[in-house]
This record gives structure tokens, sequence and C-alpha cells, in this order.
């Protein structure tokens, strides 16, 4: 029986021809997954009947009902005799505004802090290229960095293309020492990254420039919204923040609290208000309060969720039928993530035409090496990193810098 | 198109079939590419290279079974060695001890810790325990209130004192409160943290320690993003090093990330991988299984997941039900219509039919979208019950446009309906006869081969170049589910 579950499936996984009617495709692929599921529901609860004494009604246990993790109605809970938890963003914030607001005593240039939070980076990627190449150019050493790049994150792909670009080179050049080597492989990922305009665009005189923050879940949208606001208001510029995030609990509180952190403005309405709405009314606020940036914060989706991604378009949509075309849309990339980093950024440019990448989390040991795959792919441009969890660890991404950093003690 | 790594295989293994042993060389073209298949899926490059060195080790000299062909044999060890190393079976949580007993959540910034102790609190309430939420998060803003938004939620205790200061004395003072409380189950909600910040890990290792003064159980679970690349090792040997877990919560499981982190971090702590989080809905979590992960990893699609899902929607009569259209030879659109009904209970069908090995790509043009379905479903609704059975006969243009009225569509969209279903059907009708002719076989046996040829045939329709490399699903048969229930 087993064989026949797997040979169905195989089956499903068809290809299919470029003529054929979409919707004969639509149609077979329902009969085929409902067939699939059918009997493999039927066939293992039958099993299931076979080896438990259990009724088949067990089976098909309801999931808790209490476990309504939707946005629908909550549960009343008890009240535990606790101190009570400050609610406002204000309250929030009285304890840890004055630590956090106070500027470091001794700014470091840009190139510094960005050489100072690479050098985990350094470490593992630069580093070992010369000791690789240390004994000359040899077979082991091209294998031994494909293996740094991968282990960068830099991917499959894209390594093995860079290296073997590399390779042609080091021959035709005749670059025989490490020194050279590495000179060309800087080259390189320079090349790989490009040279797009990297700055955030910003309207003209007419109305507030709009950017849009967009991610999957986690990858630290709020954190660097509340970055950029920090930014733009001490730049004298002013800031509305709008907390179209109305899915995750307390994301409004958490933007909130930057709000307030920063001075920005926030517009915000109930959790499980319509996204939507919240951006149309958040950019009639930063007009009227003069405003001259409104970024827009989401809720974080998985790129492979539709419903989502639609949710989001038509965040964008509503935007742009007051604003014209938004001055940015960035997508948030987590700089732990894997190769899935670049299906990410396919699906968010399918979705929401992501103008710039804000590259999260580079300050671990994280390599960031899913930059270069992106960037190589998709040509979005990496216009932002965070390194750190201060106000200040965010830094318009430089790719001199970032490959001087990848190698910058050698 | 079929670009996943049966075919690959199947192409490396090409020149020896029907070979009796694998030899060397074979078996280096099929590691080669099966190295790439677990890179790509970002499992670390070092857990590969222990793994490919122990598939080799098993698979040169291996005889391939006669009913296999050479790489299904390959994939069935793939397959297996990625199980084992996944752990085998599924490892449950253990909370037996004197109340309460405590569990920990930790894990770096974003993984998904507080999402994670709403949906732990679910599931073990479904279990009969009641579980107190305690904030420990006092580093990222609204952290504690999005917890207690949380419990709110689940319908679970929360102790939440303070958004700032430190952490430890409120896990600690967490396990009194809920010993007052009755509560038999602490969760503890860290900060997020770096793996590279000794002082955080130190501040996390406190809240361990602290917490198990009382005596009682306490478990630590690290939370990991299921998108996370190469640094999934690193990250899980720092944890396990300085603050130290038991188990393993996978995260946003529900994406399309392969997730072979979870392969790379069982290998370097060989901590179990115990829940996955697969939804957005505090329900969504569930007992992580070793042997679907594999097939994922492989880029095989979690197909286990699925029927058992299928499983909690559907009821029996219904599956009977859609197996009798299917094989009977006599598919009309009421069928479809019912079968798209039970479909679109398990889910967006988008997201559904992504989840089948390989078809997330191959419907990627085809840009299937609930709305389409809805156009489809509206159609066949504006028909009489004899026009459903029999459209190709019954309908002329007046009815034609009675039901393009009806739906709100057009004639040429009920046309088009009309036509690609006939195919469907023209194909259904040929495989049960088929299957018909096979004789007076079991009502299952013959139901599953009759169906194997009606989808083989579809497919064919469809426009696939044959089944090219479907052969290596085989060696992928799912495991027998033990007892066959989830919860």
């Amino acid at each position: 029986m087993h064989t026949s579950v797997t040979e169905l499936l195989a089956i499903a996984v068809t290809s299919i021809g470029p003529d054929v009617d979409p919707l004969l495709v639509v149609i077979g692929a329902v009969v085929l997954a409902a067939g699939l599921l059918g009997r493999n529901a039927v066939r293992s609860r039958r099993s299931a009947d076979d080896t438990s004494s259990d009724s088949a009604a067990t089976d098909v246990e309801e999931p808790d009902t209490d476990a309504d993790g939707g946005r629908g109605d909550v549960d009343t809970v008890e009240d535990l005799d606790v101190p009570r938890v400050p609610d406002t963003p204000a309250e929030l914030l009285d304890d840890r505004l004055p630590a956090e607001v106070e500027p470091a005593p001794e700014p470091l240039t840009l190139g510094e802090r960005f050489r100072r939070r690479l050098t985990r980076t350094r470490n593992v990627l630069g580093s070992s290229v010369v000791e690789l190449f240390g004994g000359g150019v040899t077979e082991d050493a091209w294998e031994g960095l494909e293996e740094a790049l991968i282990t960068a994150d830099v991917g499959v792909t894209a390594t093995t293309e860079l290296v073997e670009e590399l390779r042609r080179r080091a021959r035709e050049e005749g670059a025989t020492d490490a020194d050279a080597v590495i000179a060309l492989l800087k080259q390189e990922l320079r090349s790989a990254l490009g040279s797009a305009d990297r700055t955030l665009a910003r309207a003209g005189d007419e109305g507030p420039t709009v950017w849009l923050v967009t991610g999957v879940n986690g990858t630290g949208k709020t954190t660097t919204i509340g970055k950029l606001a920090a930014v733009e208001q001490r730049e004298g510029r002013s800031v509305t923040l709008a907390a179209a995030d109305t899915f995750r609990a307390a994301a409004a509180e958490q933007l909130g609290i930057w709000a307030e952190r920063t001075g920005a403005q926030l517009v915000r309405k109930d959790e499980g208000a319509d996204p939507a709405s919240v951006a149309y009314e958040s950019y009639d606020a930063a007009r009227s309060n003069d405003s001259e940036l409104l970024i827009v914060d989401t809720a974080g989706r998985l790129h492979n969720k539709r419903q989502l991604m639609d949710e989001l378009g038509k965040v964008k949509r509503v935007l742009e039928k007051q604003a014209g075309p938004l001055e940015e849309t960035l997508l948030v990339l987590d700089a732990t993530t894997g190769q899935n980093g670049i299906a990410q950024a396919k699906a968010f440019l399918e979705a929401v035409e992501v103008t710039g990448i804000a590259l999260t989390k580079l300050d671990g040991s994280s390599k960031g090496g899913v930059v270069v795959a992106v960037q190589r792919e998709l040509g979005i441009p990496v216009k932002l990193v965070g390194l750190g969890e201060e106000v200040d660890d965010l830094a318009p991404f430089d790719p001199e810098l970032f490959v001087e950093g990848l190698f910058g003690e050698l | 198109m079929f670009d996943t790594l049966s075919t690959k295989l199947d192409a490396a293994l090409d020149k020896v079939k029907g070979r009796g042993r694998l030899d060397e060389k074979t078996v280096d073209a099929t590691l080669k590419e099966i190295r790439l298949a677990l890179l790509e899926a970002d499992v670390n490059f070092k857990v590969v290279k222990q793994i490919t060195a122990r598939l080799r080790e098993q698979l040169v000299g291996e005889e391939v079974a006669k009913a296999l062909n050479p790489s299904q044999t390959v994939i069935k060890a793939v397959d297996a060695e990625l199980t084992r190393a996944l752990g085998g079976a599924a490892v449950p949580l253990d909370l037996k001890g004197p109340a309460p007993s405590v569990v920990v959540l930790a894990g770096l910034q974003g993984s998904g810790k507080t999402t994670a102790a709403g949906k732990l609190a679910t599931h073990l309430k479904s279990k009969g325990r009641n579980p107190m939420l305690v904030a420990c998060d006092l580093q990222r803003p609204a952290a504690v209130e999005q917890l207690k938004v949380n419990a709110k939620r689940v319908g679970a205790h929360v102790y939440a004192p303070v958004t700032s200061g430190d952490p430890v004395p409120v896990a600690r003072e967490g396990i009194s409160k809920a010993r007052e409380t009755g509560c038999d189950t602490v969760i503890i909600d860290t900060a997020g943290r770096l793996h590279v910040d000794e002082v955080l890990l130190e501040q996390a290792a406190d809240i361990t320690r602290v917490v198990g003064e009382h005596g009682g159980v306490v478990r630590t679970l690290f939370v990991i993003d299921a998108m996370i690349g190469q640094e999934a090792v690193n990250v899980a040997k720092a944890f396990q090093d300085q603050v130290g877990f038991d188990g393993v919560i996978l995260s946003k499981l529900d994406g399309d990330a392969r997730g072979g982190a979870a392969l790379s971090v069982r290998e370097v702590t060989g901590a179990p991988i115990m829940f996955a989080s697969v939804g957005e809905g505090m329900e969504d979590f569930e007992a992580f299984h070793p042997d679907r992960m594999a097939g994922r990893i492989l880029g095989m699609g979690d197909v286990m997941s699925l029927i058992e899902k299928a499983e909690e929607t559907y009821t029996e009569e219904e599956t009977a039900k859609a197996e009798q259209a299917l094989l009977s030879g006599d598919f009309t659109l009421e069928d479809f219509l019912d079968q798209l009904q039970m479909l679109k209970r398990m889910g967006p069908l988008q997201g559904l039919l992504g989840m089948m090995p390989g078809m997330s790509k191959q419907l990627k043009d085809v840009d299937i979208d609930d709305k389409q379905f809805a156009h489809v479903e509206a159609i066949i609704r504006s028909m009489t019950p004899r026009e459903r059975r029999d459209p190709k006969g019954v309908l002329n243009g007046r009815r034609r446009k009675r039901i393009a009225a009806g739906s709100g569509t057009t004639v040429t969209e009920v046309n088009r309906l009309v036509k690609q279903f006939a195919e469907v059907q023209k194909v259904m009708k040929s495989a049960a006869k088929m299957s018909g002719q096979q004789g007076a076989k079991p009502k299952g046996a013959k139901g599953a081969k009759g169906q194997a040829a009606a989808m083989r045939q579809l497919q064919q329709q469809m426009g696939g170049g044959g089944p090219a490399g479907m052969g290596g699903f085989q060696g992928l048969q799912p495991a027998p589910r033990k007892g066959g229930k989830r919860r």
C-alpha cells in the first residue's frame, strides 16, 4: 500500500507543459490532492483502528477550543494578585528611557563601527582565506575557499560561480600567491554586490516621504524602524510611525515605545484592525501634522502565505493611492537567514516591489553572505545594516566597507 | 522542470541501472548530489560532511534490492540516515515531577520565543496542565505586553510584574506565584540574546539555575528559526555550552525553508527537537517528527503532515465518498465540488497544494489563487444537478448564459471549465476502466492501483514529459504510523 501512496505522490509532481490551460492544472491538482489525501486519510485511519482499541472518533479529536490563537475573542483569565504592569508606552518608557537615549560619549565613525562589528565575521572568513592560500594557490585552497563562502551563507550556486570566475581570472592574470588571490576575491565580491544607489529615497517638496517596511516574522522590522526614527528625528526631520502590524500581540505598543523614545508621532488602531486602514489614516495624519517622513510598520509574514502577501500588497496600494509611488519599500532581512533569504526577497519583490534591503543582526557571528546572493540574483540593493542593539547601530550599507570589513586585517 | 533530488539521482545513476551492487564511483556521484541538496537546505557544511561520510560507508558495496532501482536504494538510505540523525522518533517533553515544573525558553532575537510561550501553554493545557507564563524578557520594548496578550488569548495565567530590570528575581518569584495559584507548570519567556553575548548568556544561565532551586523539574528549550543558515551550528553550540538546553523548538516551519538547521542543531548538540511551530495561530504547534523532516530537507515535501491534517479534517464518509467518486468512472462536477470543499477546510488551497512535493514549483506559473477556485465554485454552484452530472450533454447556449450570469462570470469562463473538466473526466474514466479490468481484488488495493493509473494519465494530460524521476519517491516510503494519532 505504501508504494502506491508514494507513487501517487510522485505522479502528483508533474511536469507541466507551457501550452496547457492553467485551469486544467488547477482542476487536476485539486483532484490529485483530494484523491491522495482522501485515500491516505482513510487508509491511515483504518490502520489506526487496527492497532488501537480506540474508536475512530479519537482520531479526529478537536483541538482545544480554548486555544484560540487567532484574532477572536479571548478567554477571561483569572486575575492574579500580582503587581500591576504598566500598560501605556509612556509608563513602559519611564523605566528605561534615560539610559537608552543618552548619546554615546565618543561616537565611532561609521567605518570604525562597521569594522568593529564585523570582527567576528572577519575572523571566520577573512583569516581562513589567508590560511588557505598561504601554502599556494592549490586545488585544496580553492575547495577551502568554496567551503568558506558556503559557510558564510553565500549559497552553493553563487559560491560555485564566484569561485569558478576567480579561478579563471587567477589563471589568466597569473595570480600565484595569497595576496593576489585575495585581491581578486575582493574585486569579485564587490562586483557581486553591484554599484546600485544605496541612499534612501525621499520625496520632493510634496507631502511626506513614505517608507514601507516589510519582512518575515522576527527579522527586526520594528526595531529597525525605531532606529530609523531616532536618526531622522535627531537630524531634524519630523517622523510619523504607522503601526500597521495589527496582528502580533503588542506590536503597536512596541512601536509606541519607539515613538516616545524618539519623539515621533504614532498612528495606531486596535489589534486586529485592517492594516490598510491604519496605513491610510497614517498618511492623512502625517500630512496634517506636517511630518516629513512616514514609516509604516507591517506585520511579519512568511513569504509563502499568499493571503498575507496579498494583504501587504493592499497596504501598499492604499498608500500609493494617496501618496503616489512610495519612496522606499524596504525588506528587513535577518543576517542569520540561510538560503531561504533568497526566496523571501523574491516573494516580497514580487508582491510589493521591494526597493532595498535592511540587513539586521549582523553583529552576531553571522556573515551576511545572503546579501551577496540576493544582490546577485535579484539586484535588490542592501541599503541599511543593523549592527547592534543600540539606536546608533543602524548604518548605511557600504559595499567597500563591507568587503574591507571581511578582509580588513589581511 | 521536475528538478528534485530524485531526478538528479536518476541522472547520476543512469549508467548503473541493473547492476547488482553500488560501487564507489556510483556512490560518489550520488553523494555529490546529496551534498548539494543538503547544503541548499542550509544544513551546516561540516554536518553535511559527516553525514555524507557515513552514507558513503553504508552505500559502497550495498546491494540494490530487487524491488528498487539504484536511485531508490540511495534515497531510501539517505532518508533513513537523515531520520536517524534527526533523532529517529518524536521525543516528548517530560515534565513529570513535583509541581511546579518549569520550562525556560531561550534563543536568539526574533526566533519566536514569546509566541512559542503562548503556543506551548496551549499545548500543555490540552494535555491537562495548568501553565503560568512568566515574563522575563525585560529587554525588548513591549515584550512583556506581548506575553500578557498571548497568555490572555490562550487562557493561561501570567506573571509579569515589571517591564525592566533584572529578570532573575522575576523568574524566582514566578515559581512561588505558580505554587500559590496552583499552576503546575511555569513557562519562562526570556529575552532574545546573541550567542556571542557572554553577559546575556550568563543571565540566561542564572535564570535556569534559580528556577531549579525549588527542586522541581526544569527543562530549558532552545527556540530556533527554521530559516537560519550555516550559523545554526555556532548558535546552538554557544547556547548549549553556556546556558544548556534539553530540547529544541523549531519555529516558523510553516515557511518554505527546507529547515536544514534542524539537522545541524541536532547533530552538534544531540538535543532532541521536540516541537515545531507551524502557523500563526496559537494552536499551530506540534510534536516534531524526524521522519517527515528528513523528506523536507531533501526537498521532497512534507506529505505525512498533510495526510495527518487531512485525517483530522475529513470524516470517514467524506473520504469514502471521494474515493468512490474517483474510481467509479463517473466523476462529475458535483464530486469535484465536494473535493474542493474538503480541501478548502484544510486551509488556503495554494499553501496546501504547495506542500505537495514539487508542486509548489509547478504551480508557481499557474498562479493558483483561492479567488480562482471561488470562480470555479461559483460556476458549478450555478448549475442544476443535471448540468453538473453531464455538462457537455445538457448545456446549450442559453444555459451557459444563465450560468455565467448566475455566477458572475462570463460564458467563456463557463466554457473553459466545462472543456477542461471534460478532459479530466476522460482520464478518470479510462483509469477506472483499467482498474476494473484488474479483477476482483480487495477494494483498497484496487482503489490505490486504479487511482495511481488515473493519476498517471492525468499527469500526462497535464503536459508532463512522463513520470521522470518518480521512481525515486518509491524509496521514500512514509514510516508506518504508530497508532495513527498525534494528540
